[in-house]
């Protein structure tokens, strides 16, 4: 079996160099964007979909298993956090945990079940984990079904941080993003994120290794579901409700879009891969149904020719890490 | 009562769709070592290719039977020649992204021009009326349904399993390289067999079209739940398909008499049941 990049870089010195020059000048970008005239609620949502997708791509990148039901998780921290925080009341940091906790559990018990299967099977199983969450949302009393919870109170933050603010409320969504960004790149670079790499190469060579490759993979599974989570929650901010949308199967889709066309496996593509895909959605809305066909197409170029994605051509052309 | 044969009724039809698609996904996978994900798109461009025969070219529902699987297999050819056959080598997950993309091409452009409510399409007048059976009353066209589909589903594993032709299909699975050693076209009979594969989806689309309307959608909602019963079958063989797709269609009608609520989840639960059991499927081959 052939992996799905066939260029990783050694993590070698000049390649973290590479990647942290990379990395802030994404920061610096990113944190400018209220003084442009760039709108900003349009980048908070980019955030939220690169942070889920980043999430995603620590799972199939890294870690060789398309999970083709991260949508769930993104639904799950939104529908727990949004109800945290309308129904119990709580300030938004503990509505976020509420959120993230909820992916956790959620994470534990879909990776208990799909990772004992493995390659195209574990797409299936998250697929059909991820649609038989979906029906019990459509039922469920506190989701509210087709209208879904809207209304959510935004609060101020430890108190302090107005969130209603839409200055302040970027900054807390860029810390969030950035957070777990770093989080996801300090993970890749660890010894953990090094098996995992092998475990996608050659998983019965890593298993003669020594490496309980079952362990690790649930691990990942679990830390790309909660990160995924953790996006779900700072998404209840930005959109301000929690719908049916997010858990449907196409917004897993969009996901593995997103990261295809950014570069699968590499550190940053998939934050470009979600500006792209969002940024497209705002501006064809008018073309209606044709956007489904756009995205289809965009998947089948990708796949056919441009399998590197973005961010992966730009590295393999610079032979650099990125 | 009544409402209990009603229902398993109801599960055996939608039974013999799901047999009739995950047989098709089988096929191909076997074949081309790709999951399907334009497999419920097919199915709906079968329902929607026997619309347009009948409504544009005043063709029948005998014809469209026909003509409908051979009109969606060789579109799944030209499919298979211009775009799957450049994935051979790759990681499978790139298949399923392929064809995902294909999926989501073929049913955005049927939303654009037929919106997304249905088409309704009339049932052929020899299978119109109903039979008394004593203890329910039995629509013609249902049971010509299972029936068909059921006769359909066996004479494919006889051609698989049985004949000359199957032989080389599973021994071109099983090393390809050998096979075309013996002079055998191994390209031409994978194309050849995701056109089969596709073709019985058509089909399927074909014989749901008067019961479930036309629609664009018809197939994306369709194909998750076969999704779940392949993993639950483990498309090990091409009998476990049949078998497990009419079994859960039953369990499926089941539901729907005792429990309402979880009619749209059970498949999805006896997935995860299956799983916690026997990784594997239940006829499954070691992934």
């Amino acid at each position: 079996m052939t992996t799905l990049t066939d260029d990783t870089l050694r993590v070698t010195p000049r390649a973290m160099r590479d990647e942290l020059i990379a990395f802030t000048l994404m920061a610096l970008l990113l944190a400018s964007v209220p003084f442009t005239g760039v709108y900003p609620f349009f980048v908070m949502q980019a955030l939220c979909f690169a942070l889920l997708a980043c999430a995603f791509n620590l799972l199939v990148g890294y870690g060789g298993l398309l999970s083709f039901g991260h949508a769930m998780f993104l639904g799950t921290a939104g529908y727990c956090s949004a109800h945290a925080l309308k129904v119990w009341a709580l300030p938004p940091e503990l509505g976020i945990l509420v959120g993230i906790a909820a992916a956790f559990v959620l994470s534990i018990i879909t990776g208990f079940i799909s990772i004992r299967r493995q390659g195209i099977y574990f797409s299936m199983i998250t697929l059909a984990l991820s649609q038989l969450l979906y029906f019990i949302y459509l039922q469920a009393p506190f989701t509210h079904g087709e209208d879904g919870i809207q209304g959510i109170p935004q609060g101020h933050m430890f108190g302090i941080l107005d969130l209603s603010k839409p200055t302040v409320l970027y900054y807390v969504v860029l810390v969030g993003f950035l957070a777990g960004f770093l989080l996801i790149f300090r993970i890749i670079n660890s010894p953990f994120g090094e098996v995992l790499k092998a475990i996608r190469e050659n998983e019965p060579r890593a298993i003669s290794l020594g490496y309980r490759t079952d362990q690790y993979k649930f691990l990942a599974f679990v830390l790309s579901g909660t990160l995924a989570g953790f996006a779900g929650a700072l998404k209840v901010f930005v959109a301000q409700n929690a719908s049916l949308t997010d858990v449907h199967w196409s917004m897993s889709g969009e996901v593995v879009l997103m990261t295809l066309v950014g570069g699968l496996g590499t550190v940053s593509g998939p934050v470009v891969g979600a500006f792209v895909i969002i940024a497209m959605q705002q501006y064809l809305a008018g073309f209606g149904q044709w956007v489904t066909v756009i995205q289809g197409s965009i998947f089948v170029v990708c796949v056919l020719t441009f399998r590197r994605g973005v961010i992966g051509e730009i590295a393999h052309y610079f032979r650099r890490s990125l | 009562m009544q409402a209990l044969y009603a229902q398993l009724l109801v599960g055996l039809i939608n039974g013999s769709f799901y047999a009739l698609l995950s047989l098709g996904l089988a096929v191909i996978f076997g074949m081309l070592n790709i999951i399907n994900f334009a497999h419920g798109a097919v199915y709906m461009m079968g329902a929607f290719v026997a619309y347009f025969l009948l409504n544009l070219g005043g063709i029948n529902y005998w014809w469209a039977l026909l003509l409908a699987p051979i009109i969606v297999g060789i579109f799944g050819m030209i499919l298979e020649r211009t775009m799957l056959q450049w994935l051979t080598g790759l990681d499978h997950l790139y298949g399923l992204l392929l064809t995902f993309g294909i999926a989501l091409i073929v049913q955005g452009v049927f939303q654009n021009y037929f919106g997304s409510s249905g088409l309704p399409y009339a049932i052929p007048d020899q299978l119109k009326g109903g039979m008394n059976l004593g203890f329910m009353f039995l629509p013609v066209y249902r049971g010509w349904v299972v029936v068909f589909s059921l006769v359909v589903c066996l004479a494919t594993w006889f051609l698989i399993e049985k004949t000359q032709l199957g032989a080389y299909l599973r021994a071109a699975t099983e090393n390809p390289t050998l096979v075309r050693a013996f002079g055998i076209n191994v390209p031409r009979m994978i194309t050849l067999t995701y056109g089969l594969g596709v073709g019985l989806a058509a089909l399927a689309g074909v014989l749901s079209a008067p019961i479930n309307q036309v629609r664009p959608l018809m197939g994306a909602d369709l194909i998750i739940v076969v999704f779940a019963v392949v993993v639950i079958g483990g498309m090990g063989s091409i009998m476990g398909s049949i078998i497990t797709g009419f079994a859960l269609g039953v369990i499926e009608g089941l539901t729907k008499y005792f429990y309402p609520e979880a009619s749209n989840t059970v498949v999805f639960v006896l997935m995860v049941l299956v799983l916690l059991v026997k990784p594997t499927g239940l006829t499954g081959r070691a992934a």
